[in-house]
């Protein structure tokens, strides 16, 4: 692909330069410290704040409570972040005419496309190893000591299912070829495929089916994840993935710039 | 299968087919799934969530369709019209202008073995830009229409006509940004294309609005697209350097270009024409956002390639284009109305012009002349502007002859007489003008 580590040089010291990469990068380390606080403090702060009137005794946190606030929180906050990323990458550069600017040179459609998609996964990743660097120092800090290998795992798997978020939300960027639309209907797919992991029997090709395997195997509990529900899982997240990025270039391909 | 006035791309039907399949399913098994007796939803409320189920799966998409369907007239060619047979493949059989000469004369790096290198244009230089029936049609509107050109190497060619004539259609489609309905084009003896790069390595190209990442610095900009042409290096360095200092940027050059003036935004843009060194530039209305020093410079620098670079620009100042191009065309409603030698089109087509100016205060005077010059058959219009006559004639002889007994008979007092030189002005706002009279 004519160009393709030229235009993924720029894509990276775009983000750095424009702030992006920073701000993803923050908002990631609060998700890394916030949700194991949340979790270890939780009961008290509702103690704290509810005094007596409190319903039900809470159960006491443990390490899979700060797994499951993290996945949550990634799963939401670090959604949105990915969908925020993605939905102007190709339509802002068709309202600005830089895609004009660039295009006009030796330079491919397809380089153009995955280029910004890659650096896209290069940015969630870079936040996501933050978000669970921290998030795994808070947790041995307040519960007790977990196995690094593990949360490997789980930082692996919730940036394949955030790079989904944002594949989907790009393929909308490059098709409508509008910000705003792209990040309506990333936003609509979000909830949408949330919506349809209710399912069990769809939930687990999802992007959405990652979660439970992260926390197992973050939580030292890797043996009992069914490789199954993994494997489907992981491979529904990739194909959407590739769908995304051959939907965006078919749509690219023919428009006019 | 063309559905609301859409063209779909069959690869992007197999794609779209099977997801489509695959959402229905999913979308009734949730709701089955759902519905169940034994299911448990949060709040109760089974038939929100299937409302809301179905919203997402139908709804939705159909927003999707018609938001993205907006961008689909224009980006896309016309329903029913297919983008030209061979457009840009680097395949396709290359282009030989008919009456070509066959010794050739390699432009710039392109294959020697190239028979579209023999294209020959009418001043017997080599072709460097090759066009060949260029028709880009939009609902309800033909842009470019069966649009043939030959551009001489080394020579500076002007791009003249109103607005939408189709100049910029035109333009963009040899920078490879779009696709013609029909047609077909050669750059440096390599065929035009939107998917194929590689004919942009000998082209610089100059946007009618240029943009600039607003975040890089000007210096910034031209590195990176020096890198996209293979520089690097010292050799890169000195590209940049040089491109800086023919454009006049280098004092901003290490500003961010999102504080630049449109003025050097435009600079920026033709220094990022040029910045590789290409044997080939098309600049859109390059010096449309100069102020009047900046026009000179640009003006100077664009003759200053006259030899070592072929350029094509298209400009609705017919003073600058006069002043600096060897060759004109005239586009007008997408069609090229004529093409040569700026010398010889003003031969033939600039019919001669007499300028008449009063003295002061004999606004009465001149209206009668006027009147009475319009009667004759000879002439063919006659101006008044704050007391000077402008006569255009079809017989310059007789003009010789009689005018100045007409002004005389009419006791008008004049200040001069004269037979200005036709300019380009006067050519094309007559070919224009007989262009939009035939097509009435």
């Amino acid at each position: 692909m004519s160009g393709f580590g030229i235009l993924l040089r720029k894509e990276l010291w775009e983000a750095w330069r424009t702030r992006r990469l920073p701000m993803v990068a923050v908002l990631f380390v609060v998700i890394g410290i916030i949700s194991p606080l949340t979790a270890r403090y939780l009961n008290e702060i509702l103690a704290v704040a509810l005094g007596d009137q409190l319903p039900v005794a809470l159960p006491e946190p443990t390490v899979a409570t700060a797994l499951e606030q993290l996945q949550k929180n990634l799963g939401q906050i670090g959604a949105l972040a990915a969908i925020a990323l993605a939905m102007g990458s190709v339509s802002g550069e068709l309202d600005r005419g830089t895609a004009a600017l660039v295009l006009a040179q030796p330079v491919g459609r397809p380089a153009f496309l995955g280029a910004k998609l890659l650096a896209i996964a290069v940015v969630l990743g870079a936040a996501t190893l933050l978000a669970s660097a921290v998030a795994w120092a808070y947790t041995t800090i307040l519960f007790e000591p977990v196995p690094a290998g593990g949360w490997l795992a789980m930082t692996a798997l919730s940036w394949l299912a955030l790079v989904a978020w944002a594949a989907l939300t790009f393929l909308a960027s490059a098709a409508t070829g509008s910000t705003t639309a792209a990040a309506g209907l990333g936003f609509v797919a979000l909830v949408g495929l949330g919506i349809l992991a209710i399912v069990p029997a769809v939930d687990r090709f999802l992007p959405t089916g990652l979660a439970a395997p992260a926390i197992a195997f973050a939580g030292g509990a890797g043996a009992t994840v069914d490789g199954g529900r993994l494997a489907t899982a992981v491979a529904g997240s990739v194909i959407l993935i590739a769908i995304s990025l051959a939907g965006a270039l078919t749509a690219f391909r023919r428009r006019e710039l | 299968m063309n559905l609301l006035n859409v063209n779909l791309d069959p690869a992007l039907l197999l794609l779209v087919v099977p997801l489509l399949v695959l959402q229905v399913g999913l979308l009734v098994a949730a709701v089955v799934d759902l519905l169940r007796t034994d299911r448990h939803v949060r709040g109760g409320s089974k038939g929100l969530w299937a409302m809301i189920i179905v919203f997402v799966n139908v709804i939705g998409p159909i927003l999707y369709f018609l938001i993205g369907r907006v961008d689909v007239p224009v980006g896309d060619a016309e329903p029913g019209q297919a983008a030209a047979p061979g457009w840009g493949s680097p395949h396709d059989p290359p282009l030989v202008v008919p009456g070509t000469v066959p010794a050739v004369t390699p432009l710039a790096a392109p294959p020697a073995t190239s028979p579209a290198l023999a294209a020959k244009a009418p001043s017997d230089a080599p072709a460097a830009i090759v066009v060949e029936g260029l028709t880009r049609r939009y609902p309800g509107v033909v842009a470019l229409d069966a649009l043939s050109l030959v551009v001489p190497a080394g020579s500076v060619f002007g791009l003249l006509g109103p607005n939408g004539a189709g100049k910029t259609t035109c333009l963009r489609l040899l920078a490879g940004l779009g696709w013609p309905t029909s047609g077909r084009a050669l750059v440096a003896g390599l065929p035009v294309s939107a998917d194929d790069p590689a004919v942009r390595r000998s082209l610089g190209f100059l946007e009618q609005d240029p943009r600039a990442y607003g975040w890089m610095t000007g210096r910034e900009q031209l590195r990176f697209l020096g890198r996209l042409h293979g520089l690097d290096g010292a050799s890169l360095d000195r590209a940049v350097t040089d491109a800086l200092a023919r454009v006049g940027l280098d004092a901003a050059a290490d500003r961010r270009a999102g504080t630049y003036s449109g003025g050097m935004r435009q600079r920026l843009g033709i220094g990022g024409a040029l910045v590789h060194r290409p044997p080939v530039v098309v600049l859109d209305e390059p010096v449309s956002a100069l102020d009047p020093e900046g026009r000179r410079d640009v003006l100077e620098l664009i003759a200053g390639l006259r030899g070592e670079t072929t350029v094509l620009f298209s400009s609705h100042v017919l003073a600058d284009v006069e002043r600096i191009c060897d060759r004109v065309g005239i586009l007008d409603r997408g069609r090229l109305i004529v093409e040569g030698p700026l010398g010889d089109l003003l031969d033939r087509y600039a019919l001669p012009v007499w300028r008449i100016e009063a003295e002061p205060g004999q606004g009465q005077a001149v209206e009668v002349v006027a009147a009475r010059l319009r009667a004759l058959e000879w002439v063919t219009a006659v101006g008044v502007e704050h007391g000077l006559l402008t006569v255009a004639v079809a017989d310059p002889a007789r003009a010789s002859r009689e005018l100045l007994q007409i002004v005389g008979a009419a006791e008008l007092a004049v200040v001069a007489v004269a037979r200005a030189r036709p300019t380009l002005e006067d050519v094309f706002l007559r070919l224009t003008g007989e262009s939009r009279e035939a097509a009435a």
